[in-house]
This record gives C-alpha cells, sequence and structure tokens, in this order.
C-alpha cells in the first residue's frame, strides 16, 4: 500500500543533539496529548482522579493493547495482520469447548494460547511459505477463524468456565493493580527488549525499510517474518484468556472489531503502516491514551460510537497534523531564503 | 498477458458454472432461469461495490470505508424521503450518488494531497462515516412504514422481465467496462498501480488517478446505499456493518491484485458472482448459514494463491533462490 516516493531519502552527516531529538519525538507529543487529556478529564469529572475508577479504566486497553504489541512489530516488518479478533474468537471458542469436557484454569490457557499459536502459524505460513500478500491473506483468516467459531458455537455461548479462570480477567496482583495490567506491563518490557535490545529487533527494523536488502544482508527474512506472526498469533490467544476470563462467556462475535482498534493504536504509536519504525513506548503511550479518552468519555455519557469517531478523527489528524506542520515549514524556510 | 487474464476469467467462470451444476444435482429447482436470476439480483450490490473497490485497488489503493459510506449515503437517503416524500426517486438516487462522492473524494484528497496512507486513511474515514449515521439519527432507525411507497418499490420494479435493481448492476458494469478499458482514466489507473514511478514519466499525475478511482468508489458506494436501504426497507447504523471486507474478498477473488495494477471488470464480476452463488447456495443445500463465513475465508485464501501464481514476478531476478524465500 505505499506510495512511492520519487525524492530519494536525505541521510543528516550528523544527527541533532539528543535534547533535540527527544523534544522532536512522536513520543514526546504522545507524552503531551496523554498529559492533556488527562488533565481535561480531572476537570471534567469529579469521577476521573479515583484510584479504583482509573484501574478500571484500564480493562478498556490491555487486552487490545497486548495484541498491539505484537501487530506492531509485524507491521514494522512491513506486513499487517488483520485476523487478530478472530484468533481471539476461535481461541477463546477452543477455551470455552475445553472447559465443557472439564479442563481447568491451567489446561485453559494452554489451550488459548496453543489455538492462537496455531493460528499465528497458519498466518505466517501462507504469508512466507507460499508468499501471500499479508493484507489479503488475513482477510481471508480473518472470515475463516471467525466462521470456524460460528461453525462450533451458532448461535449458541459457553458460559461454564472453572472458578479459578476468572482470575486472569478480573483478578488484582496488588491494590488497584489488576492481573491484566501487570501482564500488560511483563510484556511491554519483553517486547522492548526484543524490539530495542536484540538482534532480532534490529533485523525486523531492517525488514521493514527495505526487505530485498535485508535478504542480501543475509538476514533470514522469510523466518523472521513467521516468527513475527507466529507471536501475534500467541498474543493473540493470550488477549482472548484475559477477555474470555473478564467477560465469562463465549459467543462466536466476541472482539469483533478488535483488529481496527489495535491497527488504530499501532498507528497513533507512531509505528509507519508501510514498516521500518515504530517503538514500544509509543504504543504504551498509544494505548493509555487511547483508554483515557474512552474512560473520560464513558464519564461523560458519551456514547461508545461518538468516541469512534474520535478515535477514527486521531487517527488522521495524527498522520495529516506533522505532514501539513512540515509543509509549512518547508515554505516558511523557503520564504527566507 | 492479456491472454493469460482472460483465461484467469475463464476459469472463474468454469468454477461457477461447476458449482451452480453441483449444486443443482441436489436442488434442480436450483438451475431455473427465475432463481438464478434471484442469484443475481441478490449480489447485484455486491457487484456495484466490487466494480468501484477494483478501480481503486487498480491503483494500489484500498477502500475500507466503502459499507460505512453505503450505510451513511443510504440513511441519508432515507431521511430525505421522509422529509420531502414528494421528491422523485430519480432524485433521491443522484443525491445518494453526488453525497458518496463527496465522502469518496475526501478519501481521495488526503490520499492525494497528503500522500497519507490508503489504508489509514479508510480505516479512520469509515469508523467516522458510521459515527456521523449516528449523530445523524441518535441511533434510531427508519423503518419500512415511514419510507414512501415508490422509494421502497423503485428497485423491485420489473422492466423487461428484470428488476431494476439488476438493471442498475448491468448499467453499472458497462459503464465501469468502458471507463477501465476504453478510457485515458482507466488506463491511468492501471499505469499508477503498475509503476507510479513511470507513470509520473508518462505525464499521469498518481495522485489525481488515485482520487478519482475513490471518488468513483464512493459515488457507487453512494448508489448501493440507497439500493440496499429501499431493498430492505430499513436504515440504521450498523448495516452492511464489515461489508467492505466481502467487497475486497470479491475483487481478489476475481484476480484483481492487491499489488495493484492487474484486474478487470469482468473478473471483479465474476468473483462477486461467485460469492453470491455460495451465499445463495448454502439454504438451499441444507448447510447451515454459519458455514458461510469460514467458506468465503477459504475462498478468499484458494483465490489470493491462485492470483500469486499468475503474477509470479518474471525477469529481474538476481539471486534465484533468495528471491523466492522473500
Amino acid at each position: 500500500m505505499s506510495i512511492a516516493n520519487p525524492t530519494p531519502r536525505q541521510i543528516p552527516d550528523r544527527l541533532k543533539g539528543l535534547p533535540e531529538r527527544a523534544l522532536k519525538s512522536w513520543e514526546t507529543l504522545l507524552v503531551v496529548v496523554m498529559v492533556a487529556i488527562f488533565t481535561i478529564n480531572s476537570f471534567a469529572s469529579p469521577y476521573f482522579l479515583d484510584p479504583w475508577n482509573l484501574s478500571d479504566a484500564t480493562f478498556n486497553f490491555t487486552e487490545k493493547a497486548l495484541v498491539a504489541l505484537a501487530l506492531a512489530l509485524v507491521i514494522i516488518a512491513g506486513e499487517i495482520d488483520l485476523s487478530v479478533a478472530s484468533i481471539i474468537a476461535i481461541s477463546s471458542t477452543m477455551m470455552g469447548m475445553a472447559a465443557s469436557h472439564g479442563a481447568g484454569a491451567p489446561e485453559l490457557v494452554l489451550v488459548g494460547m496453543g489455538t492462537g499459536l496455531v493460528c499465528g502459524a497458519i498466518n505466517g505460513w501462507l504469508v512466507t511459505g507460499l508468499g501471500l500478500p499479508s493484507i489479503v491473506v488475513t482477510i481471508g483468516t480473518m472470515s475463516l477463524f471467525r466462521g470456524l467459531a460460528y461453525i462450533i458455537l451458532g448461535d449458541k455461548a459457553y458460559t461454564q468456565y472453572p472458578d479459578g479462570f476468572a482470575y486472569f480477567g478480573q483478578g488484582y496482583v496488588w491494590w488497584v493493580f489488576s492481573f491484566e495490567l501487570a501482564l500488560f506491563a511483563v510484556m511491554a518490557v519483553l517486547f522492548y527488549i526484543l524490539l530495542h535490545r536484540t538482534s532480532f529487533g534490529r533485523v525486523t527494523y531492517a525488514i521493514g525499510n527495505n526487505p530485498v536488502a535485508a535478504l542480501f544482508s543475509g538476514v533470514k527474512v522469510a523466518r523472521v517474518k513467521f516468527i513475527l506472526f507466529l507471536l501475534t498469533g500467541l498474543m493473540s490467544g493470550i488477549a482472548a484468556v484475559c477477555l474470555t476470563s473478564r467477560l465469562g462467556s463465549t459467543r462466536p462475535s466476541i472482539a469483533t472489531g478488535l483488529e481496527l482498534e489495535a491497527v488504530t493504536m499501532v498507528v497513533l504509536a507512531g509505528v509507519n503502516i508501510n514498516g521500518g519504525s515504530g517503538t514500544v513506548p509509543g504504543i504504551v503511550l498509544a494505548a493509555i491514551i487511547m483508554g483515557l479518552v474512552t474512560f473520560g468519555f464513558g464519564l461523560l455519557n458519551v456514547p461508545g460510537i461518538v468516541m469512534s469517531i474520535f478515535i477514527g478523527l486521531l487517527l488522521i489528524l495524527v498522520i495529516a497534523v506533522p505532514v501539513i506542520a512540515g509543509r509549512i515549514g518547508q515554505r516558511r524556510k523557503a520564504q527566507a531564503h | 498477458m492479456n491472454a493469460l487474464l482472460k483465461y484467469r476469467e475463464l476459469q472463474l467462470l468454469a468454477a461457477i458454472v461447476a458449482l451452480v451444476l453441483l449444486i443443482s444435482l441436489r436442488v434442480p429447482q436450483f438451475l431455473s432461469p427465475s432463481s438464478l436470476g434471484n442469484v443475481y439480483h441478490d449480489t447485484s450490490i455486491l457487484i456495484i461495490l466490487a466494480l468501484g473497490q477494483m478501480g481503486v485497488i487498480l491503483t494500489k489503493c484500498i477502500d475500507l470505508s466503502m459499507a460505512a459510506n453505503l450505510a451513511l449515503c443510504g440513511m441519508v437517503s432515507a431521511m430525505l424521503n421522509i422529509a420531502f416524500p414528494g421528491v422523485p426517486v430519480p432524485f433521491l438516487i443522484l443525491a445518494a450518488v453526488a453525497l458518496g462522492a463527496a465522502l469518496g473524494s475526501i478519501n481521495g484528497l488526503l490520499v492525494w494531497k497528503l500522500a497519507m496512507p490508503p489504508i489509514v486513511v479508510t480505516l479512520g474515514t469509515m469508523t467516522i462515516f458510521r459515527g456521523s449515521i449516528f449523530l445523524l439519527t441518535d441511533g434510531k432507525w427508519v423503518n419500512a412504514h415511514q419510507m414512501s411507497a415508490s422509494f421502497k418499490a423503485f428497485p423491485r420494479d420489473i422492466v423487461l422481465g428484470m428488476p431494476v435493481l439488476s438493471w442498475l448492476s448491468i448499467v453499472a458494469i458497462a459503464i465501469m467496462f468502458v471507463v477501465v478499458g476504453r478510457t485515458a482514466l482507466g488506463r491511468s489507473f492501471f499505469a499508477v498501480g503498475g509503476n507510479s514511478n513511470a507513470a509520473v514519466y508518462a505525464g499521469i499525475n498518481p495522485g489525481r488517478a488515485r482520487f478519482r478511482a475513490f471518488m468513483i468508489s464512493g459515488a457507487l458506494s453512494g448508489l448501493a446505499g440507497y439500493l440496499w436501504v429501499s431493498r430492505y426497507a430499513v436504515a440504521y447504523v450498523d448495516i452492511a456493518l464489515g461489508f467492505e471486507l466481502d467487497v475486497v474478498a470479491a475483487c481478489v477473488i476475481g484476480g484483481v491484485s492487491i499489488a495493484g495494477g492487474i484486474g478487470s471488470v469482468p473478473g471483479a464480476v465474476l468473483g462477486a458472482l461467485f460469492l453470491g452463488v455460495i451465499k445463495n447456495a448454502l439454504p438451499v443445500i441444507n448447510v447451515s448459514p454459519f458455514w458461510q463465513l469460514a467458506i468465503s475465508g477459504t475462498v478468499i485464501i484458494i483465490a489470493v494463491a491462485f492470483n500469486a501464481r499468475a503474477e509470479a514476478k518474471k525477469g529481474r531476478v538476481i539471486l534465484r533462490r533468495a528471491e523466492a524465500a522473500a
């Protein structure tokens, strides 16, 4: 989906100093937006600054954010996975089926994660093994995975889950910190290390910037992409465990539309949709921003669909504003000369 | 290349014919002209949308906002019908088409002037369009009894043995066939999608070509919006939810390459018909409708695998083994 840019890329002789780079970075902008939303919300509603309310607000984004962490890596590598919500649906269905056959909580977690891995492997094989475009493949598997959930469940639902299973979506680790939030924090650290501190992460950026050059540099492009799809499947499976445990039931329509929210989160995080750039801190910030916006609007009784307009506008504006600002800056420079 | 493409469409046609024959083995009535006519009638809206999506995909873009655009235009035409019951239906259709084109050109302008990735733009406008329906209606439904009789009857009116809806889709096919195959605009779609840098050197403005593709897809979504609402005689926020993926699927099955520059009008139409036949056949052969989603998913994957084989790049192979791995 990339638009070819005919002008060659400019590489500066020397990178600007750290303070200036940090000030102009996308993450700084996100922090500013986050603080602004936080401030506005605390003035708009007296119920906002309550630790338990804020803790409840984190449930708005943790599952999506778990998926977004892995999805961001896939997008950085220049691919996309639109089937994540359907993977959640089929994982949740398999868990429900296992529960109805008497599986306990630990087995259910394994079933959820295992189903996610299998789905990720299918996506990965179709994209890397057969060399098919990921956007179409995952539109296909999106129908296929959710379709399987519909075949198994039809218009029924699984509602019987063992007692210990509720902890993953409803339990608290300490005080107001839920298990989901703690899990997200741990995963964010792990993904930070993976993307920013390992050669696997460097290679992911390299593939996103230029897969052919990466290949000629000896990078096993296909294997890296396969692992990324596997990882996305696994994270979707984990998200399915949390979501199923939180809702306590499984319908085939579970998590409908989550893929678009996850993609929105990733783009908001500053990840280039064409691949090659993006950071884990950006994803964490974007997740918190989307959570705060949803929660704040919720306190003000704004209906969900109006929030989605706001998210849609945000998605377009965060990309459009820097482009327009850059153009104005260039014009000023041209006039100054 | 052209012969090969024609061959692909023939393959798809053969697959559809085989599918229809297979179904008629179990249910002979399926083969009757009126039953086949019904299948076409039922698929008409998908065909109209697939034509628009095809133009966009040809230019290496994608329009995920089509279904939301359809829903918004459908709602507006229904509300216009309530507010001005005397206005003849053709004017309402024109209004829906114009609104659709305007919404499509928003997508087009963002892609053209701000060079934004089409998938992000249309993902954003998708939620904005659908949200606007809620703002417009407060979530209320427009029900059949509120619409005028002519508003509901128009697509069903029989002209020369076929309903108007089917005729409209045939007209749309004919127009798009001429536009894509016989005009400079159509050629520019292929040029931009095939190699946008080369298109620039050939004097084509890729941004403008994309803008026009989005405007056409918007206009066709608007038309489909009126048709959808009058056919099902109801309008609410969630009509045609997720239908954009069916439309993309129809194009992919029809051999339109998601990488741009490859595709044809007959292909897109046949792709839509293939999905339409499956959808209409399932209840006839007593398969639960819950199977439909999984079947269309499988068909999409098989179709894209076929496409990839047909498009396999020839030439420019420096490292054969490595290229295959990438």
